[in-house]
């Protein structure tokens, strides 16, 4: 009954309408406006629910499909659909939107009205970023959520706010306007801005390379991927804690999404040739950010490392296929890795959301994220330090739990790519360990460190509830990953099949 | 030689225009000084019915008159349309400015009035002697409206060399003219194209030579580098009510001329002004972008924008196509109507004595005033062509108009440099939203009533031309293509 319904489109503007309306009616009434965007990202999250019941499995057509002309002039037209791969990802922002409105209930005091309206339009632009077919909308949204992102860690972020916004401003619109090239050359080609027919482009291999770094910048500057990771420890550490939540767990999903969107289907041959490079960067982000994130003293610069190193498994287990079949000359195990990278993305976007959200607890007490200020904290606060142990194993990847999934399959794929690949794949194992564990140690555990640590009181029950919900679907995914898997299936075969074919 | 009556019809709103403005000027000698809104209101009515009379006589074919030397066609309806819509919203927003400092003079309007007319015969000339006039009129009103303050040192120092620069560059135009008609022998653009491809090798020589002058004097009034120096000193010297209509509609008008001389006239000669544009627009667009960041001032700031922004309007022109020059006019609309707001920001902050031009009176405005910071917000993230405000899709349609002409290089130098003009449009945004305002600045600030709604429309439109751009992008390739 919903498949005829303009689901997206709702997804889409009930968030940013809903913003704007909390921002008239919330400015000099906190409480509305806390309820109200509380009402707004519920609202949204229950329209989205939709999507995973009626969602069509077994088929890589674009599903809930809305089409109306946009700009004639240019052929661009408002085309919204969904697929295997967009779907999980568009149900991941509705969920964590809620989980931040919630966070800030308390822990925002400043003009709250406009940050839970700045939250809810980067929710709608996020929902339509992941739903366009059409670039120019596509790219519309990607800019457009910059905006609001820019003023969140602008405004309410910490003492180096505006360094760090900038930065993360500047960079992302520096990858960015590349793509917008690339994306104007297609249409020349093609006549028209719908990515399915970019897909079809039979382009060769010199136009290939250079529009793959077109996408390349922009993407891995959003993902982010090593070199380009700078920004990302610094817009973290600044950012309010909803800001790192949208970040970590939505934001960087969207570059791992336009490699699969954009970069794979497009140019698969150009991704065959630059495979290495990226197999190596993916690496060098597993293993030496990694051991960049043991020596973090500040616990959401070592989160944030620690996002990027897992980051480097999405890239990993999306480029393996290209070197799988040049060694096997088969495309068996390419679909294993891809789908292992997509299940790594919607893990972490739980994973680090409650990494960051427990944070945010500790910040909200003793305003302080220097490891040093804390120890024994398990003494005074045992049942976030029970949640806390959870998603810490979790970041490890212990198997049970989400993390260990996405991850498992992609050092699976590694395999029949090459021993050693896999090999340093699988130090993450150790370093994730490493670098979490000890986080755990030297924060949860010992004796109580000083009066600060003394006088903490455990979560309430927001807090609880926020955590509750996280570690719920962190289990439920590690345990029973089957469900997401089903729906991404199909798209993902889609892909590896078209993928296969060169389009030289 | 025999006589017709030449048909009037295509140039009723010039005539109306003309008309109004001479008889404006009588009635403001008879008003008192308390009365100047007599002459206010009078001014933008004449451009409310000359709106309409434009848009009433709308139609697709084009119209030759007064022996060849008048045209009109759409692009000249709707170019004209967006002239009076900008200068509407110039003199909505000067006339606060105005009163304030005691310099509520009917000359302003009139002035104004007349350099708007200049305007339309710019828009509608087909004849070298017409566009010459129009663009002499045009000018003469700009050099006595920056000097109109004249108790402003400033500003007569920005009049004078306004003047002298503008001479020179009229020079040069008319050098240009004259090589061109020597070589074609009439002064009808229709002719001279026609002339033009007839035209064998040996012919070629003076003719780039004629050309390289017309583009130079193009570029002089534009304000395009290496012929810049002037923009920065007369829109920070004038007063802000005067920059505001120095750097909107007449931006239009140029983009007219440019299409009239260059691309009907010279369009044989595209393989030459080609490549004199594209060295016109790289250096725009670097020198604009990066000089831009340097500044203190936030009128020098937008001047320097402004050479950016012709930049970009260069690269659709020199793209040769049809929906390269549309592209352009979109961009030039877009253009006025987001400078038209920047500035109009500026004469909202300041006060009298007090003239809010430098970019630290922005500081803490979200505090002050959020909804006019967050007009702002629009007005400049359109400027850097962010999505989804409309400046984007300008921008989007130049670099489109670039890939076309196969000068890619081209588009990849252009938004480089839009990355590096995004650092100073945020710092602004920055210093509004993020930092606190200066001392003895804390208090509110609210616009007078016309003004604020002004404003908010003009920022909100800002917005909602990006949402639904497709009609102004539609319109603009109607006038173009057809």
């Amino acid at each position: 009954m919903f498949a005829d319904w303009p689901i997206l489109s709702l997804l889409i503007w009930l968030p940013i309408l809903g913003g704007f309306l909390v921002l008239a009616a919330g400015r000099d009434a906190p409480h509305v406006a806390r309820r109200l965007g509380l009402a707004v990202a519920v609202a949204t999250f229950v329209v989205s629910l939709p999507l995973w019941f009626v969602f069509e499995r077994g088929t890589a057509e674009m599903q809930f499909q809305e089409l109306a002309s946009w700009i004639p002039a240019f052929n661009v037209n408002y085309h919204l659909g969904v697929d295997g791969i967009s779907m999980p990802l568009i149900l991941l922002t509705t969920l964590i939107t809620v989980v931040v409105v919630v966070a800030a209930w308390e822990s925002v005091k400043d003009r709250i009205a406009y940050y839970m309206a700045a939250m809810l339009v980067m929710e709608g632009l996020m929902i339509g970023m992941f739903a366009s077919m059409d670039a120019v909308l596509f790219y519309v949204f990607f800019e457009a959520m910059l905006i609001p992102m820019f003023l969140v860690i602008g405004i309410w972020g910490g003492p180096r706010r505006v360094y760090a916004t900038l930065k993360f401003f500047l960079y992302t619109f520096l990858g960015s306007v590349f793509m917008l090239v690339a994306l104007i050359w297609m249409y020349i080609q093609s006549g028209s801005f719908l990515i399915q027919d970019f897909h079809a482009l039979q382009i060769g291999l010199t136009a290939q390379i250079l529009i793959f770094l077109a996408f390349f910048m922009a993407f891995a500057v959003k993902i982010p991927m090593f070199p380009v990771h700078t920004w990302l420890p610094d817009a973290h550490v600044e950012a309010p804690t909803g800001g790192s939540v949208i970040l970590a767990a939505i934001m960087l999903k969207i570059g791992g999404y336009g490699f699969l969107r954009f970069s794979l289907p497009i140019t698969p041959d150009a991704s065959a040739v630059l495979d290495t490079m990226m197999i190596v960067l993916s690496l060098i982000a597993i293993v030496y950010i990694g051991l960049v994130a043991l020596i973090q003293s500040d616990m959401k610069k070592l989160i944030a490392y620690s996002s990027i190193a897992h980051m480097g498994f999405v890239t990993l287990g999306f480029f393996l296929a290209f070197y799988i079949y040049s060694n096997t000359g088969d495309w068996e195990g390419a679909s294993l890795g891809i789908a292992g990278g997509m299940v790594q993305m919607i893990s972490h976007g739980f994973i680090s959301a409650a990494m960051f959200l427990a944070v945010g607890v500790l910040y909200d007490r003793l305003h302080s994220r220097q490891i040093a200020d804390y120890g024994g904290v398990v003494n005074t606060m045992p049942w976030f330090a029970a949640f806390f142990v959870l998603f810490a194993m979790a970041n490890t990847g212990l198997p049970g739990t989400s993390g260990f999934v996405g991850e498992f399959m992609v050092i699976l794929a590694a395999f029949k790519a090459d021993f050693w690949i896999a090999f340093l794949a699988a130090t993450t194992l150790i370093l994730a360990a490493g670098y979490t564990l000890w986080l755990v140690k030297r924060v949860i555990f010992g004796a109580v460190a000083n009066e600060n640590v003394a006088g903490l009181s455990d979560m309430n029950r927001r807090e609880f509830f926020l955590m509750g919900v996280l570690a719920f679907f962190t289990l439920l995914l590690g345990v029973w990953p089957a469900p997401l898997l089903d729906v991404m299936n199909a798209t993902i075969d889609h892909l590896v099949a078209h993928i296969a074919q060169s389009k030289l | 030689m025999n006589f017709e009556i030449p048909n009037f019809l295509p140039a009723v709103p010039e005539m109306f225009v003309l008309g109004m403005a001479c008889l404006i000027l009588v009635i403001d000698a008879f008003l008192p000084d308390s009365r100047r809104d007599v002459t206010y209101g009078l001014v933008q009515a004449t451009l409310v019915a000359a709106a309409g009379l434009t848009l009433w006589m709308m139609g697709p074919e084009t119209v030759l008159t007064f022996s060849d030397t008048f045209v009109k066609d759409p692009m000249a309806d709707i170019l004209k349309v967006a002239v009076y819509v900008t200068s509407f919203l110039v003199f909505l927003y000067a006339r606060p400015y105005l009163m304030e400092r005691g310099i509520h003079k009917g000359e302003f309007y009139v002035l104004g009035l007349f350099a708007v007319l200049g305007m339309m015969i710019m828009i509608s000339g087909h004849n070298l002697l017409t566009l010459y006039l129009g663009l002499e009129l045009l000018s003469l009103s700009s050099y006595a409206l920056v000097a109109f303050w004249r108790d402003n040192s400033r500003a007569t120092e920005a009049a004078m060399k306004y003047f002298v620069l503008g001479a020179l560059a009229s020079g040069l135009l008319l050098y240009g003219m004259s090589m061109i008609y020597g070589m074609t022998g009439s002064l009808d653009i229709a002719v001279i194209a026609a002339e033009l491809v007839a035209a064998d090798e040996s012919m070629n020589v003076p003719l780039v030579f004629g050309l390289v002058f017309l583009v130079v004097a193009i570029a002089f009034k534009l304000g395009a580098v290496p012929f810049h120096m002037w923009v920065p000193d007369v829109y920070d010297g004038a007063p802000t009510a005067v920059t505001l209509f120095i750097a909107t509609a007449p931006k239009i008008a140029a983009f007219a001329f440019l299409m009239r001389l260059l691309v009907e006239g010279m369009g044989p000669l595209h393989a030459d002004w080609q490549g004199m544009l594209i060295i016109l627009a790289v250096l725009s667009l670097a020198v604009g972008n990066v000089i831009a960041i340097a500044q203190t001032s936030i009128k020098r700031m937008l001047a320097y924008s402004t050479i950016a922004h012709i930049g970009f309007l260069f690269m659709g022109i020199l793209a040769g196509t049809d929906s390269g020059y549309a592209s352009a006019m979109f961009y030039v609309i877009v253009y006025a109507i987001t400078a038209a707001g920047g500035f109009g920001m500026i004469v909202f902050l300041s006060r009298k004595g007090y003239e809010a031009d430098q970019i630290d009176d922005f500081k803490g405005l979200a505090k002050r005033n959020p909804w006019f910071a967050f007009i702002m917000l629009l007005l400049l993230f359109s400027m850097a062509g962010v999505p989804p405000t409309v400046g984007f899709y300008a921008k989007l349609a130049v670099i489109q108009a670039a890939v076309g002409a196969e000068l890619v290089w081209l588009a990849i130098v252009a938004v480089i440099f839009s990355i590096i003009g995004a650092f100073y449009y945020l710092r602004v945004v920055k210093m509004m939203f993020f930092d606190d305002p200066q001392e003895g600045a804390e208090e509110p600030v609210q616009p007078s009533g016309a003004l604020a709604a002004a404003l908010s429309i003009n920022g909100l439109a800002v917005l909602l031309l990006g949402i639904f751009p497709g009609l102004l992008l539609s319109l603009t390739h109607y006038a173009i293509i057809g």
